[in-house]
C-alpha cells in the first residue's frame, strides 16, 4: 500500500502533464484541419480589364494555388432586357473579366494584405475582393480558442512542475539516508543513485501507460469523433505510435530529470 | 612494519573559527588494535570522520591506505573506502532494507559473485547469532541486534581496516561483549586494523593494543 502510493503521487503529476499536453496536441491539429478546411472555402474575387492566363496569375503571389474565370453569364442573363445576340456579344467582350482565386493555405490578415497589394500591382487588375471582414472573424476567433487553450496547458505545466518540485523534496529526503549509507561504503555515484532512476523510470512507465489508455478510449470515443463530424474536420485524436512514443519520451525525460536533480542536490552528511 | 595511516601536522575543523584536532602527528601499524579515548566532543568521532574521508584536512597531511585524504577525488575516496568497514554508535543500516541485505551491501558494492555473497552473508549471520532474523528489516530489532548486524556489514567484505565509533555505547552486556568477540577475532585471524574510540577499554579484551587519548585538539599516546 505504502509502495503504490509512493508511486502514485510521481505517476499523478507526470500523467497531468501528458494530459495537457496531448490536449494541446488535439487542439493543433484541430485548428490547423480547420484551417485547411477554411483555406478550401476562402477564396479571392478578383477584376482585370484583359484577360490573364493562369500562368500570369499564378506568377503574382506563391499563396496563389488556382485562378479560375467566372463567367460573366449570370451578370449579361439579368442585363438583358430585349438586346439582340449582337450587342450582347459586345457587352461580353467590354465587360471586365472576373476570377475567383483560390490559396494554398488559410492566410493570416497580414498575408492578405500582401496579397492583395501583389495583385494590384498588375496594371489590368482593377479591383480586389478578399472579404477581409469575414475572414478576419474567423481567424480571430481559431486565435482566440488556441489561446485559451495554450493558456490552460501551461497553466497545468506550471502546477504539476510545482508539484514534482515538492515530490522531490520528499525523495530527497527519502533517499538521502540509503544514498549517504551506500557512499560511506564507497559506492559510486551510479551504484547509490541506481534505486531512485529505476524508480523514476518505472514511474514514467506507467504514467505513459495510463496516458496511452486514456487517449486510445478516447480517441475511439463515438461522442468525440461527432464532434469533429459536426465541425467538417477529421482529427487524429491519438496516434498509438507516435504520440505515445512522444508522451513516452517526455516522461522519462522529466523524471530522469528529476532523480538527477536529486542526485545533484544530495550532499553527504558530515 | 607497515603504516596503514599516517596523520602529519593534522588539523581538523568544521568552521573557520574552532579547530577540534590540532597539528597532530601520529601513525598506525598495518594489523594493529588502536583504541582512541578522550572526553565528550574532545574530537574522538572528528578523527575517525577524517579516516574514512567524510570531514577533509584543514591542514597536514592523512595518508590512509596509501591514500592522502587532503583534495582526495571522489573516485578515490570510493575505492579507499571500498576497503574500510565501518560501525556507527547509531548503527546506520538502511531501514526499508533486509537486514541480509544491509550485510550484502559492501559486497555488492565490491562486486562479488552472488553466491560468494550469499555464503559470506549466512557465515556472518550464524557468527552474530541473527541467523534465524534474515529476512527482518532493521527496526524490528533491538539496538544491540541491529548494532550486531551493522558489525557483520563491516567485516563481511574482509576490510583491511575497521573504524568502530562507541561500537557498544548503548548496548547490554551480551550484545557489547559480542562486538568486542567479532573485533578481536577479526584482528587476530585475519589481521585487520583495528581503531575503536570508545570512554571505555574492556578489560576482558584479550589483545595488544595501541592506546591515544585526545585532549584540547592534541592526540596523545598513553602508553
Amino acid at each position: 500500500m505504502k509502495s503504490i502510493k509512493n508511486h502514485l503521487s510521481l505517476v499523478i503529476a507526470l500523467l497531468s502533464i501528458l494530459f495537457s499536453m496531448q490536449i494541446f496536441i488535439i487542439v493543433e491539429r484541430s485548428i490547423e484541419a480547420y484551417k485547411e478546411n477554411l483555406a478550401s472555402n476562402y477564396s479571392v474575387v478578383i477584376v482585370s480589364q484583359k484577360k490573364l492566363s493562369d500562368t500570369n496569375i499564378l506568377e503574382i503571389n506563391k499563396m496563389i494555388s488556382q485562378a479560375q474565370e467566372l463567367s460573366p453569364d449570370n451578370v449579361i442573363t439579368r442585363l438583358n432586357t430585349g438586346m439582340d445576340s449582337n450587342n450582347i456579344e459586345f457587352l461580353k467582350l467590354t465587360l471586365p473579366k472576373f476570377y475567383k482565386l483560390s490559396l494554398e493555405y488559410y492566410p493570416t490578415p497580414q498575408e492578405i494584405v500582401v496579397l492583395k497589394k501583389d495583385l494590384l500591382q498588375n496594371k489590368f487588375i482593377t479591383k480586389v475582393e478578399d472579404f477581409a471582414h469575414t475572414h478576419d472573424t474567423t481567424y480571430k476567433f481559431l486565435l482566440l480558442f488556441k489561446g485559451v487553450v495554450t493558456v490552460f496547458a501551461f497553466s497545468v505545466f506550471i502546477v504539476t512542475t510545482l508539484l514534482i518540485f515538492k515530490e522531490l523534496r520528499i525523495w530527497q529526503f527519502k533517499h538521502s539516508e540509503r544514498m549517504s549509507i551506500m557512499g560511506l561504503f564507497g559506492a559510486p555515484v551510479w551504484l547509490r543513485s541506481a534505486v531512485l532512476f529505476r524508480l523514476s523510470i518505472v514511474d514514467a512507465l506507467i504514467a505513459s501507460a495510463f496516458a496511452f489508455g486514456l487517449f486510445s478510449y478516447i480517441a475511439s470515443s463515438q461522442w468525440i469523433l461527432e464532434q469533429f463530424e459536426y465541425i467538417g474536420i477529421s482529427v487524429v485524436v491519438f496516434d498509438p505510435l507516435n504520440d505515445f512514443i512522444l508522451l513516452l519520451g517526455v516522461a522519462i525525460s522529466l523524471s530522469i530529470l528529476l532523480a538527477s536533480l536529486i542526485v545533484l542536490g544530495h550532499k553527504e552528511e558530515v | 612494519m607497515d603504516k596503514v595511516i599516517i596523520a602529519n601536522n593534522l588539523s581538523l575543523s568544521y568552521s573557520s573559527n574552532e579547530t577540534i584536532i590540532n597539528q597532530a602527528d601520529f601513525s598506525v601499524n598495518s594489523g594493529s588494535f588502536v583504541f582512541i579515548t578522550g572526553a565528550s566532543g574532545s574530537g574522538k568521532s572528528t578523527l575517525l570522520k577524517s579516516i574514512y574521508g567524510a570531514l577533509k584536512p584543514n591542514q597536514g597531511s592523512l595518508i590512509v591506505g596509501g591514500v592522502e585524504l587532503s583534495g582526495v577525488s571522489n573516485t578515490k575516496l570510493n575505492f579507499l573506502r571500498r576497503h574500510i568497514g565501518i560501525v556507527f554508535q547509531d548503527y546506520k543500516l538502511v531501514k526499508e532494507w533486509t537486514i541480509e541485505k544491509n550485510i550484502m551491501l559492501p559486497l555488492i558494492i565490491n562486486g562479488y559473485d552472488k553466491n560468494i555473497i550469499q555464503n559470506q552473508v549466512d557465515t556472518l549471520l550464524k557468527h552474530v547469532r541473527l541467523k534465524h532474523q534474515a529476512g527482518k528489516h532493521p527496526l524490528e530489532l533491538s539496538g544491540g541486534e541491529q548494532q550486531r548486524v551493522a558489525m557483520a556489514r563491516a567485516l563481511s567484505h574482509n576490510p583491511i581496516l575497521i573504524l568502530a565509533d562507541e561500537p557498544t555505547g548503548n548496548l547490554d552486556d551480551y550484545s557489547s561483549q559480542l562486538i568486542w568477540n567479532l573485533l578481536e577475532g577479526a584482528h587476530k585471524q585475519l589481521k585487520t586494523t583495528v581503531i575503536v574510540v570508545t570512554h571505555h577499554i574492556p578489560e576482558s579484551l584479550n589483545v595488544d593494543y595501541k592506546h591515544f587519548h585526545i585532549e584540547y585538539g592534541r592526540i596523545n599516546e598513553v602508553n
